[in-house]
């Protein structure tokens, strides 16, 4: 699939952003004042900025507002449904904290369940589509959970849970990049079953329907780059979970440590989101005869 | 809403012939022509003139060899467009409301006047049969030519699909599979007509008529009987080797 720079920041921002919210919806760190107005800060910015740009991939922007409507039957409604549900919750918690230095655990924790309910719908719109196997696995959601919960312990501080939390992330994502190898590209189907020509024999594509490109093969038969995973994998697990695991585990928790930590967590973060769509591939391929 | 209905009246939809279809592209021009000028937005082209044009397309024709066990391969030209499929994925992705799938017919359609332009359907759909209008921003696939099929304006041989009128070796059936008796269910029976993708779980309403498996090619070869010319060819024959 199109790795569309607006899609890979909108679910690593606003993934992170959930879970630093998350994490303070449980008082998690327990601050008040300008330290929670700065901590709440980040998280908005993350979460609704993220929000923000993935607004920048519709074609049709203007229509935007209707992707309310849906929810009974679509994940992507569900989704902007769900993100302004726990933002104007968490608004609740938050103004209690900053303004009046007291904190509504009953209403934090309703933002915290709302918070990691948005990032579920979000991995969920993936998930759903059989037609992109290597999304089709229950690792999908876990794995957004982790991202989500694992960086947002990092930027609320809590660097032991999060040091736990990476560790789990790490191994998890590398489950899932071995099941989905092994799935192969295209899973169960083959340019046999997407024909029906299996029962003649072995099928080939002959001619291509057209000589040029098309917004079909622009965006779902993304090849570019893919020779770099094995690379950006390794690349993505040492800065996401090994490098800040390590220094969690060798200096004491100060603010300077966060800042190496955070930013090698995201450059990490960044990278696996970039294979996660670089590397998904979606079944309608087999009719160009990939 | 974007739920799908639990059952349709009618099911129309296309029967294609594999056999038949000649690999003309005759559908694909005519596709396009009545879809730009009619249902919703133009379907619109990029670069036509340069050096890499592209555009948004309905039906588009692949073509494909297939290799039996023994003997000559063989070519299948294969045309494409929206299945309309009775557990359409496309359907329920859709956040804003505009896909939906009519309960009287089964058509799948998408009012472009709700579209956000995501492209989450796209997505959806297993099959590559809906484009996003690089233009207009609202997502285009087939609708069945649902403005020719129930138009009173038009002579009534003309009210079916326009990939279907101008098909010129008639490999292109329109017709309710939901009728037993009707010319594409019976096709369908005759022919052994299948799925695409079934283990998509789709469930798609048009179906595709296999091609026959051709003869062996020693069966097939002509007899050799003007191996020994006669009469006048038979002196031209010899004159000529004399030479
Ligand atoms: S072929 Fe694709 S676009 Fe058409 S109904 Fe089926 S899933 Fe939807
Ligand atoms: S592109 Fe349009 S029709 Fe398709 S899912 Fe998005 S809003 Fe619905």
């Amino acid at each position: 699939m199109h790795p569309a720079p607006s899609v890979i920041l909108f679910t690593s921002l606003s993934g992170l952003g959930f879970g630093l919210l998350a994490w303070l919806g449980l008082g998690l760190p327990a601050v008040t004042g300008w330290v929670a107005f700065v901590f709440y800060f980040i998280g908005y910015a993350l979460a609704a900025g993220g929000l923000m740009i993935s607004a920048f991939h519709l074609a049709n922007p203007k229509n935007a507002i209707k992707s309310f409507s849906q929810w009974r039957s679509s994940w992507l409604s569900r989704e902007a449904v769900m993100a302004v549900i726990s933002l104007l919750v968490i608004a609740v918690h938050a103004i209690g904290t900053i303004f009046f230095s007291t904190r509504l655990p009953a209403i934090g924790a309703l933002g915290t369940i709302l918070a990691l309910g948005t990032v579920f719908t979000t991995s969920m719109i993936y998930t759903q589509l059989k037609s992109v196997p290597r999304w089709n696995t229950p690792l999908t959601p876990i794995l957004f959970q982790l991202w989500s919960l694992g960086g947002g312990g990092l930027l609320a501080g809590q660097f032991t849970a999060a040091a736990v939390l990476l560790t789990i992330l790490g191994a998890v994502q590398v489950i899932a990049w071995k099941q989905g190898d092994a799935k192969g590209a295209t899973g169960q189907s083959t340019i046999e079953t997407a024909t029906g020509l299996g029962r003649i024999g072995k099928t080939r594509l002959l001619e291509p329907p057209h000589t040029g490109e098309n917004y079909l093969l622009k965006e779902m038969a993304f090849t570019v780059g893919r020779k770099h995973a094995l690379k950006l994998r390794i690349i993505a697990l040492i800065c996401a979970v090994v490098l800040p695991v390590a220094l969690i585990v060798a200096f004491p928790a100060t603010h300077a440590l966060a800042l190496p930590v955070i930013a090698l967590h995201i450059v990490g973060l960044l990278a696996a989101r970039w294979l996660f769509f670089a590397e998904a591939a979606h079944v309608q391929r087999l009719y160009y005869g990939m | 809403m974007t739920t799908l209905p639990t059952s349709t009246e009618k099911k129309l939809g296309l029967a294609i012939d594999l056999d038949t279809c000649v690999g003309c592209h005759a559908c694909v021009v005519s596709c396009k022509e009545w879809n730009t000028s009619n249902y919703g937005t133009p379907l619109s082209d990029e670069d036509a003139y340069g050096a890499e044009p592209h555009g948004t397309f309905l039906n588009r024709v692949h073509s494909f060899e297939a290799q039996p066990e023994s003997g000559c391969s063989q070519t299948i030209h294969f045309p494409k467009s929206c299945l309309h499929c009775d557990d359409a994925p496309c359907v329920t992705v859709c956040p804003t409301g505009a896909s939906y799938k009519r309960s009287e017919d089964g058509i799948v359609l998408v009012n472009e006047d709700d579209c956000m332009g995501c492209g989450l359907c796209a997505w959806a759909c297993p099959y590559g049969a809906r484009e996003l209008d690089q233009l207009s921003g609202v997502m285009k696939k087939c609708t069945l030519c649902v403005d020719r099929i129930y138009n009173e304006n038009i002579p009534e041989q003309d009210r079916e699909p326009a990939c279907v009128r101008s098909c010129p070796a008639g490999a292109r059936h329109f017709g309710d599979f939901a009728d037993p008796d009707s010319n594409v269910s019976k096709l369908v029976g005759e022919r052994g007509g299948i799925d695409l993708m079934p283990e998509m779980g789709t469930k798609p309403v048009n179906k595709y008529l296999p091609p026959r498996l051709k003869d062996a090619p020693s069966e097939a070869r002509l007899p050799e009987t003007n191996k020994d010319a006669k009469g006048f060819l038979a002196w031209l024959d010899k004159a000529l080797e004399a030479i």
